[in-house]
């Protein structure tokens, strides 16, 4: 899946920081289970399975503790264990939306089924007596769009929105104070926007189970005893999972090198963040990861993604930029949050101190020029050579910033003069951003947009909250912004050119045909003689 | 006070006679029966030779300042209250005592089966639970009680027996109950950060909360050596053996102070 990509980058950094304690202790083990869990678990887990391994403070959340047999993704009731195949199923694939890998094709089966006997033995819960039962979850109803309103209903009456939102996109009002079980470290509401990070899957059968199941160890609870007390009904229940899936696209948006910027030939360019112009401008999805190349690193990037769209109309370009963010930094319900998530994932990258107050920021990259063949500039805010032209807004300052760098901390942002203008909103968990400037300027350090081109393009987004600013935040690799050439007159008479001669030199070939038929037929007949 | 202390007035009593009610029959069998048979088990302790512990537990120093519940964004739960909810961490009475100290024999009672009491109510009502501490046998059904008529879910993070977590969007009761002796199970609710509540889960009806005056009593004990010990979700433990004669109440007294 396309946002595992990114994500396979950190949990790689952070396996090959600790992928020599595996190595060495590897061969104590003569048993499969304890080998591979020893060679590939251990370094996030932890050799004693208490989560504790040397990567984990790289992450949040934290790697499971396997003594508490506590496991978010299962097919049985609330609090009961998982059978086999639910954990098999984890090890498979993963958990999206943290940094568990899925093993399917990594290891053996024999290895995995090692694995899970393994990975049981760390806890008492296990004995060979109980079998744990999955439970009987039907199958989907069919979808509508009654089914719809009425799991829309559902969601209201049953309060997901306490903690998901009133748009799902995880920024409900409890969503600030949020924490799992086990370290009480803080813990995100699922954004049920983007189902492709959902941690047990998310296809409308997976969103079902963990409304019946809840996810032990989190703040989300089963709803199995509302259908026993008759609060709700089992196809109400269905109708819920199916509005939820309805949050998501249909299809988890692919991997797409290219931002199509429409050209607005006879309608004007959209004027505001909000413009209903923007519907019909196709999006394009931009994952994101956290800044891992220069310290201080940052391994809990709020911003996973980035929804973008681009439009221009020959005069001037207006880039839209869309994205979740549970809330506007810096918003005082959200203070120890930051300090929280800061606390926890700073410790080994050195000037842990909150800073104060921070603000939301986004980032649009461009190289200084149009490179000429492949020749980009480095994708972190360039270098001596090749430096690159940034956009900045950011949530507390009107106005945006152009701005310079050639390297990570030497960018340089006008104060004034700028050819550049910004509208931005925050709603229901989402930041849009509109950036609109004139296509060619007269400043030197601004790259001049041309139509017809791959312009490489890169964004970087902070969420103050979470504790991100300068390096601590998230980035994309480069994409490219590709503005339609408007369509010149000889476009349509060309082709009707070449359709003329071609009928008349369609005609020429008949005609020529014809005639050598008649012709070749006397001399068939002459030598026949 | 506050009204949720009123409220716990009611449920304080409630648990008391449904421990009396426990402890009324007749004469005491011996600890033998199976331990499933809840309804025909009749109580091992013969009333006619028992006797009681009573006492209280005495807060020493200055007592903590709590921090106030901002509930303005729970005009319903806020509504409730009669005057500011304070976290209830440390709720020192206003005689010099100390509140939600669960009291229970550790030791002294291990060769006796008791039957298993009926349901305690758990209530959550004005975004507080009530009681702040509760105290159950093993098996003892848990009704927990929404009585706001707004989300709660019920998080339970015990060690020893399996965690739950329920949701309570409405109205509404779900009975839950633990299989196994735990001090303390803790609960709370991820939804208002400020609702927590601890269930002391032990083999036996013999526990005890300390109330509004500080008080406690473990009533209808076979004469005997007992160890004793009080828990506060801030003080931590102490223990005290304690000797049971007939037709008596010994007074205990145990002492917490401000660290």
């Amino acid at each position: 899946m396309m946002a595992a990509r990114p994500m396979a980058l950190v949990v790689f950094f952070v396996a090959s920081a600790v992928m020599a304690v595996g190595d060495l202790s590897a061969q104590d083990g003569d048993d499969l289970g304890e080998a591979t869990y020893v060679r590939w678990c251990a370094g996030c887990h932890g050799v004693d399975g208490t989560g504790n391994g040397p990567g984990a403070e790289y992450m949040l959340p934290r790697p499971r503790d396997f003594t508490l047999a506590l496991y978010q993704i299962r097919t049985t009731a609330n609090g009961a264990l998982p059978t086999d195949d639910d954990i098999l199923a984890i090890i498979d694939r993963g958990m999206p939306g943290t940094t568990m890998p899925g093993w399917e094709n990594l290891l053996s089966d024999d290895e995995k089924e090692a694995l899970v006997e393994y990975l049981k033995s760390f806890s008492r819960f296990f004995t060979p007596d109980e079998v744990p039962q999955p439970l009987d979850f039907g199958g989907a109803t069919r979808v509508n769009a009654d089914v719809l309103a009425e799991g829309e209903a559902q969601y209201q009456a049953l309060e997901c929105w306490r903690c998901h939102g009133n748009e799902g996109r995880g920024d409900g009002e409890s969503s600030p104070t949020l924490t799992d079980d086990v370290l009480d470290f803080p813990i995100r509401a699922a954004d049920l926007t983007e189902n492709w990070l959902f941690n047990g899957g998310g296809e409308v059968e997976d969103i079902h189970r963990r409304m019946l199941t809840g996810l032990d160890g989190t703040p989300m609870p089963t709803q199995a005893d509302l259908i026993t007390a008759g609060i709700i009904d089992e196809d109400q229940l269905w109708a819920l999972a199916h509005y939820v899936r309805s949050l998501s696209p249909d299809d988890p948006p692919g991997i797409t090198e290219v931002v199509r910027g429409v050209l607005f030939e006879d309608a004007p360019l959209p004027s505001s963040v909000n413009d209903e112009a923007w519907l019909d401008v196709e999006r394009t999805y931009l994952p994101l990861v956290g800044q891992i190349i220069v310290s201080p690193r940052w391994f809990d990037p709020r911003v996973d993604g980035v929804w973008v769209q681009a439009a221009h109309d020959g005069e001037s370009v207006a880039v839209r930029v869309s994205w979740s963010d549970p809330n506007n930094s810096p918003d005082p319900e959200w203070a120890d949050w930051k300090s929280q998530v800061i606390s926890l994932m700073q410790p080994k990258e050195g000037d842990p101190q909150d800073e104060g107050p921070t603000p939301d920021q986004l980032m649009v990259q461009f190289p200084m020029q149009m490179p000429e063949g492949m020749e980009m500039p480095f994708f972190l805010r360039g270098d001596d050579s090749r430096p690159v032209y940034l956009w900045q807004w950011q949530s507390d300052r009107d106005g945006a910033l152009e701005g310079e760098a050639r390297g990570v901390g030497t960018e340089a942002f006008q104060s004034e003069g700028e050819n550049l203008t910004v509208d931005a909103s925050h709603a229901d968990g989402e930041w849009q951003v509109m950036f609109t400037r004139r296509l060619v300027t007269d400043d030197e350090a601004d790259l001049d947009f041309v139509t017809g081109e791959a312009i490489p393009m890169a964004l970087f987004a902070w969420d103050g909250d979470n504790g991100e600013s300068g390096a601590r935040g998230a980035v994309s690799s480069w994409y490219f912004l590709f503005l339609e050439e408007a369509t010149p007159a000889t476009v349509y008479v060309y082709p009707a050119l070449a359709m003329l001669l071609t009928f008349l030199l369609g005609i020429l070939v008949v005609r020529g045909a014809q005639k050598r038929e008649r012709e070749g037929g006397e001399v068939v007949s002459e030598t026949a003689i | 006070m506050s009204d949720r202390f009123e409220l716990r007035g009611l449920v304080w009593p409630t648990l008391m006679l449904l421990v009396m009610a426990g402890c009324g029959g007749g004469d005491g069998g011996g600890g033998g029966g199976d331990a499933g048979g809840g309804a025909a088990m009749e109580d091992p302790v013969d009333a006619a030779t028992a006797g009681n512990i009573a006492g209280s537990i005495v807060f020493e120093g200055d007592a903590p300042s709590m921090a106030v519940i901002d509930m303005s964004q729970e005009s319903v739960c806020a509504d409730k209250h009669s005057s500011t909810p304070m976290i209830q961490e440390v709720v020192v009475n206003s005689n010099g005592t100390l509140a939600n100290v669960f009291v229970y024999v550790k030791e002294g009672l291990e060769s006796l089966q008791f039957p298993t009491p009926g349901a305690v109510v758990l209530d959550q009502n004005g975004c507080v639970y009530l009681p702040h501490v509760l105290g159950v046998m093993v098996g003892q059904d848990i009704t927990i009680r929404n009585s706001d008529g707004l989300m709660h879910n019920i998080n339970a993070s015990p060690t020893v027996n399996r965690p739950f977590n329920i949701s309570q969007p409405v109205s509404m009761e779900i009975p839950r109950s633990f299989g196994t002796a735990e001090i303390m199970v803790p609960l709370r609710c991820n939804v208002h950060g400020w609702m927590n509540a601890y269930v002391g889960v032990v083999d036996h009806p013999k526990h005890s909360v300390s109330n509004g005056s500080g008080a406690f009593s473990l009533s209808t004990l076979p004469p005997g050596d007992y160890v004793i010990e009080a828990w506060h979700e801030r003080y931590g433990t102490q223990t005290q053996n304690v000797t049971v004669t007939t037709g008596e109440t010994t007074e205990v007294t145990f002492t917490f102070s401000a660290s």
